[in-house]
Order: C-alpha cells, then structure tokens, then sequence
C-alpha cells in the first residue's frame, strides 16, 4: 500500500472525531488488556520464559544466516522449495511468478503483515488472479478495500453494522440477500461464502509465525481454522515469512508459543496452532503437491545491522498497540502505513525510510506501558527515542522546533543565566494570570491552551529565589542572636 | 516557611541530602521544593540545595538532541557530586538520572562512572521517605500531616516503569490524618502529557487527559494527589477547562501538611501564595 504516514497529525486529528472509531477501540480496551492480565497472571514462571525467549531470539539474530540456511535445507530435504526476496517488490514477483507457472486464477490467503509490507494483493490483481482473504477479519477489509488497522485484528475499527452493510452489499452475488446484524449470523454468512474459495483455490497463502530450522516446519497459529484450509486444501501452498521468524528447534518455538496467544488475546493457546512441512508425501491424506517458502529481507538485514536490532525479536502479538494510549485514542489507520501502535513507529520508519514517516516516533508519550507488556522484552521507547535522534539529526522535525531546542538547552546548561531568565518569565507569567491561577488562552502557548488551562505558577518567584532568600534571612537571624 | 525547631542546632551533625528541585517545580510550584525539603529534614536529613542545578535534560533526550542533554548532564552531575543521596520530586526527573544519564556516556569514560555514581545515588521522594524508619510517636503530634478529604492518585508512567513508584506514596498517605484514598480505574494509563508530546500532538493529549479526567471523577474523590508536576499540570489544566476541577496538589504537599496554597491551577486565594 502507498504510505500516508507523513500525514500522521491529519489523519489522527480526523480518527479522533470519527465517532464509530472511538467506539470500535473501545473494544480493543475491553476484549485484550483485561484477557491478556488474567492470562499471564495464572502463569507464575512468566517472566522466567519471557527471558528465556529473548535469550533465544537474541542467539538466533547473532548466528541469522546459519539457521536461515539450515531451515532452507530442511525444507529442501522435505521436499519444498525456498525462495529469496530482497524487497516487498522481490516477494510479490515470487509470488505473482509461482501463481502464474501453475496457471492460478483464485489464490486464498491467510493473514500475512508481510504479504500487506508487500501488497502481494495488488500484485496478483494486477496479474489476473483473484486474491482471497480468508481471515474474517482480513476479508471484512478486503471488501472494504482498507488496509488492516491491528496486526492480529485487521478489522478492529469496524462496527458490527459497518460490517452487516458491507456484507450486504458483497454477499448479494451469491445470493445471500438478507441483511443480517446478529454477530453469529454474520460469522456463519462469511463461512458460507469462504467454504466455496477454498474449495476452488489454486494456490493457498498464509504467513508463518515460527520457522523451525532443525526440521524445516513451520508454526501457524490461527483462531479461525482458515489457516489449515488455505494450507492444505490447494494444490500449491506458498508461505511467505520474514526472515527474523527462524528459531533452532520446535522446542524453543513451544516457549514462545506460550508467550504469544496470552500476549495477544489473553488465549492460553490460540484455537488452532498448526505444524507444517513440505508438500504431501506419499500416503498423507492431504497437503498441496507443492510447497514454496519465500524468505522476505524487506530491510530486516539493515535493523539487524544497526540500531534497532532488538525489533527484530517481535512475533507480531499485538500487545503493545493494545496497551498503547494512543492507538487507543486514534486507532491504526492514523500511522499511515502497514504497521501501527509501538512496534509500527519502529518498524515504519525502518522499512518506508524515516523521510517518509518521520512523526510516528514522536506521536508517544514514552510512557513504557508497551515495553512493559512485551513478551519479547523489546524496549520500545528507547527504539523510537534512536528515530528521534535520527529526526533531529537530520532535521526532519522542522528548523524550529530543532533551534527552540537548542536556545532552552543553551540556557538549560548554564544555571546562571538559567536563574535570571527563569526569575523574568515566572514574575511575568504570574502577573498575568495571578487573578484566576491559570491562562485559557497564552500568546506562544497555544498548542497547550488549545484543551486544557494553564495553570500559573504558583508565586511571582522561582523556588530558587525564594530559597536563597530564606537562607539569607536564617543567617541574618543566627547572626543576631 | 520556620525551620523545624531542632533544624538549627542539630544541623552539622545530620547526614546530608542533595535535593534536586527539578526544572517545573522552581518555575511553577515552589511549595512542592519547601515540602520536599521539611520533609526530609523531619527525617533527619540537612537538605543541600546545589546551586548549579537547572533541569534533567529530558525534554532534550526525548527530542533526539543527544549533544544537549550531554551538557546538561554534565551540569547536572557536577552541581550534585560529593552529596549522597539525592532526593528529587519527580520520578521522571530521578528516573532520567538514574535509568538514562549513564546510557549518554557510553564511550566517555571518566564521565561514565560520574554518571553512573550519581545513577546509584539518586531517589525519587516518596521512594527515599518510604524506606525510612518512621516514628512517629516519638517525634511529636506535629508531624502527622492532616487532609480533610477523599484523594484519588495518579501513577506518573516513568516513576512507576523505570523506578517502580507505586506502593511508596499511598503508603505515607496511609499516615495522613483524615484523608481517605480512593483508587480509580486504570491508574497505570499515561495521562497524555509526555512533555513535548503534549504540545506536538495536543488532538491526542487532549483525548488521553479527557479519559483520565473522566475516570478520576468517576472515584467521587475531591483532590487528586501525584508525584509528578507534569502530569498533574496537564490533569488540573484539562479539570478546569472542561469547568469540573478537583483540587490538584503534589503529594509531597500534603505529606508535608502544606495544603494551604492554592490547589494547582486554582485562582489565588491568600497571600500565603503569593510567595
């Protein structure tokens, strides 16, 4: 999709008065934080597996080509093939060429973030081939031609009657022409139509959120069981996964496991996690006749390589964006691009360049809510404090707000002109606004006043002044007596 | 503001603490400086003000300029150097110095350990008061503060992430006398100040400070008490723009029975505030 995340003010200022927004992520506060509290805290050892997954992950990104390369072997030796892409632009050709070489005209799919960094969709449609999401909420958005707005509830912005009109207008063709409202009812529609997909796709796509490189597996975890259908049900299944989600055995993917369905919806095990390898061997009962891996870099090599390393232990749970007061407030399709919420302002900026999203680091108010709910221990307020330096370094913030800084540090680092400043502006400041203790309105102040009062300082004088002469009175006094 | 009446003669004896008055403090409420201070000479503590002292550098390390908050650490390790502790009213301030200032000198040796000495040494206020032994009884009546009112608190983020502040000051407010504490919901969420955040983003600010605004009333409380001045400047400015103020004050202001200034952001109303 073409990014909007240089619009980030715009678009949040106009999420924050879409009323159905604001009801919609109401439901993110009631259905994850709550579940995701109550889950971890029946696990005692929570913080013992949580630093056992890091130490992992951490080994993995330190040895990445020897596992990515031992996982293509395994797959290679289970009888799949494994594709290399440098770029989204690289993956979606993979992809649009494999679809092409079977002669595929409808292709399911899973829920894939990679395939959205890519927009494998647009892609196949611009081939010829008819994409189908099979994740309800994925496919809720593809009728309404809206990128996802969660990474694990793509749909969450969406009312129940948004969803009922779209799928009236959609469902029509196959003659399903009520307008249903009921929530199972509307499961049941989307079942219906889905069931016929998936039994006339040519190719399945879905994402992977391990890849286990001792044994060329892959690890699916799904609450819908659209999944395994697109897996199995295809004669070519194609898995497209980001190069960070390699880890050595089944058994250290079972630790994170355990991490990530509590993570992001408060599940002690997602409803459906699938192991996979390969295509159909002699004698299975089901699996594709092909089975194809792309393995997507997309700048993942470039984080790896610098700064933002610790982003790549992320298995995409959705934690900190649920626990985000700002995604909380303007939702996901504010950040303007695949990725929203905490691990979106570090990812964007890493794989759209920081040009093109230079805000979403600063649209935060570092409170650590995230970094404290991350199963992978990623400190996400210290990444998003390295894109502030790099705006700053690089002037993306804009020439004022750089030298308004650079004048207060000035002062800041010199106490004595600091004093004789400070003694000026809070006489001045408590002058003006003595009479009601607070200012609706300031010259240079608007940004504040524009929601709230200011309050006046509370006396014409700063602590400091005010101390020193009280020490200065104690003297004299000791002196006298 | 009177000494403590055994402040003077005992003073050279005392052990000595830094206080670091923190940058919104001087500027905007000096009583929370002069409560910090009878605070910690009621425990026994001669209170150092270093006069070299201007802010912690946050909104500099918060906005990418790196080189700034270097010298302004600098500043700031060099006016507190030989004093120990260092007490400041403020987890974000004292969680700036202690989680962060060693992190900016990572490849400059002699000012790393500086940083990291002064790192170990700083407290926030109500964190270095809970851990003092109290005795109460044989220090006199005087010394139990008295609110007459039912307080909601208000967990400032950095304090409570980088410093796990959360049991500290609603413990010392168990000894106020006639104050009730009533939690409310969600008192872990950010209130949307975030320093600069809140002046860049001030669409997003205004909706976080609206919920907290929200949920604060929903206790029935009539003061709402924090231990961070951002945060209680964006809360106490939001409560009296939407018409519906509580009275706002700095924790260490009631602890320090020293309520008799006007509550944040409240019109003046002797002149005992005037100061």
């Amino acid at each position: 999709m073409k990014a909007q995340s240089l619009d980030f003010k715009i678009n949040s200022s106009s999420a924050l008065l879409d009323p159905d927004l604001k009801s919609a992520l109401g439901n993110v506060k009631a259905g994850f934080i709550g579940k995701r509290g109550a889950a971890v805290a029946l696990v005692p050892e929570w913080q013992r597996i949580r630093s056992d997954a890091k130490a992992v992950k951490d080994h993995v990104l330190e040895h990445l080509d020897h596992y990515l390369l031992a996982y293509e072997a395994a797959v290679q030796r289970n009888g799949g093939t494994v594709h290399w892409a440098a770029s989204g632009d690289d993956l979606a050709a993979t992809v649009v060429d494999i679809c092409r070489s079977v002669g595929a005209r409808t292709v399911t799919k899973g829920k894939s973030m990679v395939g959205e960094e890519a927009d494998v969709n647009g892609a196949l449609e611009a081939a010829g081939i008819e994409p189908i999401e099979t994740d309800l909420g994925e496919y809720i958005i593809q009728l309404a031609k809206e990128p996802p707005s969660h990474i694990i509830a793509p749909a969450v912005h969406k009312t129940r009657e948004q969803v009922a009109d779209l799928f009236h207008e959609h469902h029509a063709q196959y003659g399903l022409t009520e307008r249903l409202i009921d929530r199972r009812a509307l499961v049941n529609e989307a079942r219906t139509v889905l069931r016929e997909k998936f039994r006339t796709a040519d190719v399945g796509i879905t994402g992977a959120n391990f890849l286990i490189a001792e044994t060329g597996q892959h690890v699916l975890v799904t609450n819908e069981g659209n999944g395994d259908l697109t897996s199995n049900l295809p004669r070519v299944q194609i898995v497209i996964v980001g190069i960070e989600k390699v880890v050595p055995t089944l058994e250290d993917a079972a630790g994170m496991l355990r991490l990530l369905a509590r993570s992001a919806t408060g599940q002690a095990f997602s409803n459906y996690t699938s192991l996979m390898s390969g295509p159909a061997r002699e004698g299975d009962i089901d699996g594709p006749d092909a089975f194809h891996v792309v393995l997507v870099d997309n700048h993942r090599t470039e984080m790896l390589g610098g700064a933002l390393k610790e982003m790549l232990r992320c298995f995409r749970c959705g934690a900190c964006m649920n626990h985000c007061p700002v995604y909380g407030s303007v939702g996901g399709h504010a950040y303007g691009w695949v990725y929203p919420g905490p691990m979106g302002s570090v990812v964007t900026p890493a794989m759209i360049g920081i040009e093109n999203a230079p805000e979403l680091a600063h649209a935060c108010t570092l409170n650590g809510r995230c970094a404290e709910v991350c199963p992978m221990s990623i400190p996400l307020p210290s990444l998003l404090r390295e894109h502030r330096r790099t705006t700053f370094e690089r002037d993306l913030q804009g020439a004022r707000a750089k030298w308004g800084l650079r004048l207060w540090a000035a002062f800041a680092r010199r106490p004595a002109l600091y004093r004789l400043a400070t003694r000026i502006g809070v006489s001045l400041l408590h002058r003006l606004g003595r009479s009601r203790g607070r200012f609706s309105r300031l010259p240079l102040a608007g940004a504040w006043t524009q929601g709230r009062d200011l309050p006046a300082p509370q006396g014409r004088s700063t602590f400091m002044q005010l101390y020193k002469a009280e020490r200065q009175s104690d003297r004299s006094a000791e002196r006298r007596s | 503001m009177a000494p403590d009446p055994d402040s003077a003669s005992a003073a050279t004896s005392r052990p000595r603490v830094g206080l670091f008055v923190t940058c919104l403090v001087d500027l905007h409420r000096p009583n929370v400086g002069f409560a910090a201070i009878r605070l910690l000479e009621r425990a026994g503590y001669e209170v150092v003000v270093p006069d070299a002292q201007t802010c912690c550098g946050q909104p500099a390390f918060n906005s990418g300029d790196i080189r700034s908050t270097e010298a302004i650490a600098r500043t700031v390790i060099e006016a507190f150097e030989g004093l120990d502790p260092v007490v400041a009213p403020s987890g974000s301030c004292a969680g700036m110095i202690s989680a962060h200032f060693p992190e900016l000198f990572e490849d400059d040796e002699p000012w790393r350990t500086r940083a990291k000495a002064l790192a170990a040494r700083t407290v926030e206020l109500t964190s270095f008061l809970a851990g003092q032994e109290r005795d109460i009884g044989a220090t006199g009546a005087d010394r139990v503060a008295h609110y007459p009112g039912v307080a909601t608190y208000h967990d400032a983020c950095s304090g409570l992430r980088e410093l796990e502040i959360r049991s500290q000051p609603r413990d010392l407010l168990e000894e106020v006398e006639g104050l009730e504490l009533r939690e409310m919901e969600d008192t872990e969420v950010c209130c949307g100040f975030g320093g600069t955040f809140c002046v860049k983003y001030p669409d997003i600010s205004e909706r976080m400070v609206s919920d907290k605004a929200a949920l604060a009333k929903q206790t029935g409380a009539d003061t709402l008490l924090g231990g961070d001045l951002g945060c209680l400047l964006n809360i106490a400015g939001r409560m009296h723009r939407l018409g519906e103020p509580m009275k706002v004050y700095h924790v260490a202001e009631v602890l320090a029975d020293m309520c008799d200034v006007a509550p944040i952001g409240a019109a003046v109303r002797n002149e005992g505030d005037e100061r």
